[in-house]
C-alpha cells in the first residue's frame, strides 16, 4: 500500500548512458508518448471513461441518497418538507414491527411438512458442514464463513416455511417476489428451451415462427399487463365460452391468492419466454452438429446425445441468460400492478410494487428502505448463484 | 415437391416426430398471437361491443368501427402524438447513445489491459459524494459540480498515486454489470431529486440521459460477451501493420460485429420503449411516453379497452417492424455465455 511510483521507476538500476544514446533515448520516448497520446493511449481512456462517468454519476448518487432516504421520514409542515433522520426505525418496522406481516408474511409454527423440510435442510447443510471441515481442504477462516452461510440458508428456509407450510401463515412481498422471479424462470427457460430445440430442426415455415414468437418482447410490459386482463376476464374476455365450459362463468382470478399469483406469473412467462428462447437459439444453432451426428450414427439415443452432448455445450448460455432473467425477475411490478393492483388482499404485491405504493403514499422514507433490501436481496442471491452455479459450470466447460 | 417433413439428415427427427414438432410450434405461435389478434378486434369495437360479451370476427360476429382508432388518432390528436414522439426519439438516442458508449467500453474491456488504482476510484467517487452534497445544501449545480472535478484533478497527483493496489479488467466489467442489479424503484426516487436541482424534471433529455445509464451495463455484458468470441488475430495483423485503434475498429471489428450491434440495439431499444416506472416518476406533462399513455386509459370509469389497443397497436408496430426487418441479425447476434468467469 505504502508502495509510491517514484520508488518503482527508481527501482533497476541502469547504467548511465553515454550522450548520443540519451538523445535518442528521449527522442523515441517523446514520439513514443505522443503517438501513444494520438492513437492508443487516448483511445484507451476515450473507450471507457464515458460509461465509467456516466455509470458514476448516474448510480453511486442515487444508491447514497436512497440510505440517507431510508434512514428518514418525511415531515411535512407549512411551506415545505423536512427530512428527519429517524436511523433504522423504517427497517425495524419492515423486518420486525407493524409492517413484517406485509413485508415478510404473518408468519406461524410451521405444519407436518414444515417441519419435516425445515430438519431435512438442517440435517443437509450440518452434513456438507462435516464433510468440508473433514476434507481438510478448507482453511479454519472458510469453515467459519460457510457456517454463517449454512445459518443464513436456515434462517431463510425457516422464514419461508414458517410463511408458506405453516397453518395460517401468509407470504409476504419479499416472499411473493422469490415465488414470482423462480417459479417465472422455470417456466421461461422450460419453454424457451423446448422451442428452440423444436426449431433447431429442419422445420417448414421456420422464419415464420422465429419472428412470431419475438413478438411478445416488444409489447410494454404495461399492455401486457392490461391485456392479459382481458385474457382473464371470464365473462367478457375471449376465452369467455372455455370458462362457461368449465362451469367458471362466474369465477374471478382476483378471489384466490394463489390463482393471482399463478395468473401473474402466466403473463411474465408469456412476456419473457422469447427472450430465454432467441439466445438459447443462437447457442444450438452455432454448435457443431458433426459430435452430435456421429453419436447418432453411433447408436446413442436422442435423449443421451441431449444429455451428454447438447446440455453441457449450452449450459454457459443457460447460466448466463438465468442471471440476466434473476436480476431482470426481481423488479416485476407491472404485471401484478395492473392486473391485479397487488391483490387479492397483498397476495400478489412484489416488493418494487410494495415500494412503489409508499411512494405513492408519500412515504418516502419506507419506500426507499425497501427498495435498499431489495438491492440487498438481488445481490446476495445474484452473488451466491454467482458463486455456487456460475463458477463450476465455467470450470466444467 | 419434396416432403416437407421429409428427414433430411441423422440428426433430424423422424417425419412423424417432425409433424408434432410443427404442430406444437403451430400451437405456441397461436398463444402468441391470439392476445394480439384480439387487441386488434377490440380497437374496432365500439364500447357496448366489448360490454356484451366477446365477439370474435369483425362483420360476421360484430360490425366493426374505427371509432376508437378516430378518437386516438384525430380527437385527441396532439395528446397522442406528443407522446409518440417522445417515446420515438427517447428510445432512438438513449439506445444509440448506449450502444455506443457501451460498446466502446465492451471492446476496451476486452482488448486493452486498465489497472484502476484503489486511491483514484476512492477519490472520484469522493468527488462525486462531495459535489452531491454540495447540491443538496443548496449550492448552484454547476459551481458545486465544477468544484467537484477540481477536487478530483488536484487531489487525484496527491493522494490517488499513494495508494497503488490495482484491479483489473474483470472487475470494472463485473462493476459496471452490477449495475444492472439497481431496482429502478430505488433509482427513480432520488433522480427526481436530482432532476429537479437542474431544472430537468419532465424533461426528455433527463429521461434519454437516465436510460443509457439504465441499459449501459446490459450493452456492456452482452457486447463484452460478443467481442470476446471474436477472433483476435485480424486486429493484430492490423496493429502489426500500423493501423491506429481507430482506424482497426472502424474498418474491422465494426464491420464483424455487426449482427451483434444490431441484437443489443434491439434488445436496449425495446427496453427504453417501454420503459414505464422511471417515466412515470421522472414526467407529468411535457416528457411523457406511450406506456404512460396506454395506462392513463384506465380512467375512472374503467379500462377503456377499445382505446388501449390502439394505443399499444400503435405503440409496437415500428418495434415488430424492426424486429421482423433486422430478424436475421438477432440470432447471429446474441453470443452471451461465450465468455469464461
Amino acid at each position: 500500500m505504502a508502495s509510491s511510483d517514484s520508488s518503482i521507476d527508481a527501482a533497476p538500476q541502469e547504467p548511465v548512458p553515454s550522450g548520443s544514446a540519451l538523445r535518442v533515448r528521449a527522442a523515441r520516448q517523446a514520439t513514443g508518448t505522443l503517438g501513444a497520446w494520438r492513437s492508443d493511449g487516448a483511445a484507451r481512456w476515450l473507450f471507457i471513461w464515458p460509461a465509467v462517468l456516466l455509470i458514476l454519476v448516474l448510480s453511486i448518487f442515487p444508491l447514497v441518497a436512497s440510505v440517507a432516504l431510508s434512514l428518514s421520514r418525511l415531515a411535512f409542515h407549512q411551506g415545505g418538507v423536512d427530512l428527519k433522520l429517524i436511523g433504522f426505525a423504517n427497517y425495524q418496522q419492515l423486518l420486525f414491527g407493524l409492517e413484517r406481516s406485509h413485508f415478510l408474511g404473518v408468519l406461524r409454527t410451521p405444519n407436518l411438512i414444515g417441519w419435516a423440510i425445515v430438519i431435512a435442510t438442517a440435517a443437509l447443510t450440518a452434513a456438507a458442514w462435516i464433510r468440508s471441515a473433514r476434507s481438510g481442504r478448507v482453511r479454519p477462516m472458510g469453515l467459519i464463513l460457510r457456517l454463517i452461510g449454512g445459518l443464513l440458508l436456515l434462517g431463510s428456509v425457516w422464514i419461508l416455511v414458517q410463511a408458506l407450510a405453516s397453518d395460517g401463515g401468509r407470504p409476504g412481498a419479499l416472499i411473493v417476489t422469490l415465488i414470482f422471479v423462480f417459479a417465472g424462470i422455470l417456466f421461461q427457460y422450460t419453454l424457451g428451451l423446448g422451442l428452440a430445440m423444436l426449431l433447431v430442426q429442419q422445420i417448414p415455415w421456420r422464419r415464420f415462427f422465429r419472428i412470431v414468437f419475438l413478438v411478445p418482447l416488444t409489447i410494454t410490459p404495461v399492455g401486457v399487463g392490461y391485456m392479459f386482463l382481458m385474457m382473464t376476464d371470464t365473462s367478457k374476455g375471449p376465452l369467455e365460452p372455455i370458462w362457461v365450459a368449465l362451469g367458471l362463468r362466474n369465477f374471478t382470478w382476483v378471489t384466490d391468492p394463489w390463482l393471482a399469483r399463478l395468473a401473474v406469473i402466466i403473463g411474465d412467462t408469456w412476456q419473457w419466454t422469447p427472450f430465454v428462447f432467441i439466445v438459447l437459439l443462437a447457442a444450438l444453432e452455432s454448435l457443431d452438429q458433426e459430435v452430435r451426428e456421429a453419436a447418432l450414427v453411433d447408436g446413442a439415443g436422442r435423449w443421451q446425445a441431449f444429455r451428454h452432448i447438447t446440455l453441457p455445450a449450452i449450459l454457459p448460455v443457460t447460466t448466463t441468460i438465468v442471471l440476466i432473467r434473476l436480476i431482470e425477475g426481481f423488479k416485476i411490478i407491472d404485471m401484478p400492478n395492473i392486473l391485479l393492483g397487488g391483490g387479492p388482499g397483498t397476495a400478489t404485491q412484489s416488493m418494487t410494487l410494495q415500494a412503489y405504493i409508499d411512494w405513492n403514499t408519500l412515504n418516502l422514507g419506507r419506500s426507499a428502505a425497501i427498495a435498499y433490501l431489495l438491492l440487498i436481496l438481488v445481490s446476495v442471491v445474484a452473488t451466491v448463484y454467482v458463486g455456487f452455479v456460475r463458477r463450476r459450470v465455467t470450470e466444467l466447460a | 415437391m419434396r416432403n416437407p417433413f421429409g428427414r433430411r439428415s441423422v440428426t433430424d427427427l423422424s417425419p412423424p416426430a417432425k409433424l408434432g414438432a410443427f404442430v406444437v410450434l403451430l400451437f405456441w405461435a397461436f398463444v402468441v398471437l391470439f392476445p394480439i389478434y384480439w387487441l386488434l378486434v377490440t380497437s374496432f369495437k365500439t364500447p357496448y361491443q366489448v360490454d356484451k360479451g366477446p365477439f370474435y370476427v369483425p362483420f360476421v360476429d360484430f360490425q366493426p368501427t374505427l371509432d376508437a382508432w378516430r378518437y386516438i388518432l384525430v380527437e385527441l390528436g396532439n395528446d397522442t402524438l406528443r407522446p409518440y414522439l417522445n417515446t420515438v426519439i427517447v428510445g432512438l438516442s438513449s439506445s444509440v447513445i448506449a450502444l455506443l458508449m457501451g460498446a466502446a467500453a465492451a471492446y476496451a474491456l476486452v482488448r486493452f489491459t486498465y489497472r484502476p488504482r484503489v486511491g483514484a476510484i476512492g477519490l472520484a467517487i469522493g468527488s462525486v459524494a462531495f459535489a452531491f452534497i454540495a447540491t443538496a445544501l443548496g449550492a448552484p449545480f454547476f459551481l458545486a459540480a465544477g468544484s467537484g472535478v477540481a477536487i478530483f484533478a488536484i487531489l487525484a497527483q496527491a493522494i490517488g498515486r499513494r495508494f497503488t493496489r490495482a484491479m483489473g479488467n474483470s472487475d470494472i466489467a463485473f462493476w459496471l454489470i452490477s449495475q444492472r442489479i439497481l431496482p429502478p424503484i430505488a433509482v427513480a426516487v432520488p433522480l427526481y431529486v436530482l432532476y429537479q436541482q437542474i431544472g430537468l424534471l419532465d424533461n426528455i433529455v433527463a429521461l434519454i440521459v437516465t436510460y443509457v445509464a439504465a441499459n449501459l451495463p446490459i450493452v456492456v455484458w452482452l457486447m463484452r460477451d460478443y467481442f470476446a468470441s471474436l477472433p483476435r488475430e485480424l486486429e493484430e495483423s492490423a496493429a502489426v501493420d500500423g493501423a491506429s485503434v481507430y482506424r482497426i475498429v472502424r474498418s474491422i471489428v465494426l464491420p464483424i460485429s455487426a449482427p451483434g450491434l444490431v441484437a443489443t440495439f434491439l434488445i436496449v431499444l425495446v427496453f427504453a420503449w417501454n420503459e414505464f416506472l422511471i417515466a412515470l416518476v421522472l414526467t407529468s406533462a411535457n416528457a411523457q411516453t406511450m406506456p404512460l399513455q396506454v395506462a392513463a386509459q384506465n380512467a375512472t370509469r374503467g379500462p377503456q379497452w377499445w382505446a388501449m389497443s390502439v394505443l399499444i397497436l400503435i405503440m409496437i408496430t415500428p418495434v415488430v417492424a424492426m424486429a421482423v426487418a433486422l430478424e436475421r441479425f438477432i440470432t447471429r447476434g446474441i453470443l452471451v455465455g461465450a465468455l469464461k468467469g
